[in-house]
């Protein structure tokens, strides 16, 4: 299937963006976003195919706009959704009670 | 675009409801965040390159079967992935890249920096290597041949790269500081000493 991901030779990109002695995580999110897949992962929820997919199918605007340990959360939020582990509405409730402890 | 704070907000959310449903204990997850921020890196192929360079049997291991020749040194696969070592020469230079994603040797390399999972990488690397190459400031000779390496989940890539002219005389620890990451995914030659 090929879609937004599949970029081999596609023009236009531009320049190849490098940073010298990048960390390997640059906030401390991105490890855990990491963590909580490889969670869901071995906890045999889904597989590594039905991961890479679920972040293929990721609307293509928003592929190209999120970072890369954003695509992870949500590829691993539609898994866990899909297989009826945790569900979109279970997901929004419990955001929604974080963000009013923050204000 | 999502603020980091948004996004680390989501990634509390989707934490705090695993550990609630006892899905994961929290000692768990640091342990992943450890062993991917300290134990999995470049320092683990520097030594399988380094060996390869001092070691012809080993080498000839390496390149007949990556994948058991760097589990014997100790450096088991993450995701069960098979692993294919590459050979730079005269004549030919490998470059390895992710064209869907960021297929990347967790074990011998860790986790990908962010221009190998990036657009223009992924785009350029397949259609002008040795333009990328160039981006790199790394000179190929005209006449050898570039080959590409397009990664995926369950093969991955890692160069051998060329052994420095200079480096004769060095044991195989000295050897270590002259392979890099970038030179064993092919977008740099190793550091002349």
């Amino acid at each position: 299937m090929n879609g937004i991901h599949d970029m081999g030779g596609v023009h236009g990109y531009g320049p190849i963006i490098r940073e010298d002695n990048e960390p390997v995580f640059h906030h401390d999110w991105e490890g855990k976003a990491l963590a909580l897949a490889r969670v869901g992962l071995a906890g045999g929820h889904f597989n590594l195919d039905e991961f890479r997919h679920a972040m293929e199918r990721i609307a293509p605007v928003d592929y190209l706009a999120i970072s890369y340990y954003e695509r992870w959360l949500e590829g691993t939020l539609m898994m866990l959704d899909q297989k009826g582990v945790i569900s979109r509405e279970e997901f929004q409730a419990r955001l929604t009670e974080l963000s009013g402890e923050g204000s | 675009m999502t603020s980091d704070a948004d996004v680390a907000l989501r990634v509390r959310a989707l934490e705090s409801l695993l550990l609630e449903k006892g899905l994961v204990e929290a000692p768990a997850i640091d342990e992943i965040i450890d062993l991917f921020e300290n134990r999995l890196g470049p320092q683990n192929g520097a030594k399988v390159i380094a060996r390869a360079w001092t070691d012809p049997e080993f080498k000839a291991r390496l390149l007949a079967n990556a994948t058991d020749a760097i589990v014997e040194m100790g450096y088991e696969a993450v995701q069960g992935e098979d692993m294919v070592v590459v050979e730079n020469t005269p004549r030919i230079h490998n470059l390895v890249v992710c064209t869907l994603c960021s297929c990347f040797p967790w074990a011998t390399l860790g986790l990908p920096p962010v221009w190998y999972k990036s657009a223009p990488y992924r785009a350029r690397a397949a259609s002008d290597p040795r333009g990328v190459l160039a981006e790199f400031g790394t000179a190929i000779a005209d006449d050898a041949e570039v080959r590409v390496w397009d990664s995926n989940a369950e093969l991955r890539y890692m160069v051998l790269p060329e052994r420095p002219a200079g480096s004769e005389g060095m044991s195989e620890e000295d050897l270590l500081a002259l392979v890099t990451r970038d030179s064993m995914i092919g977008v740099s030659h190793a550091v002349t000493p």
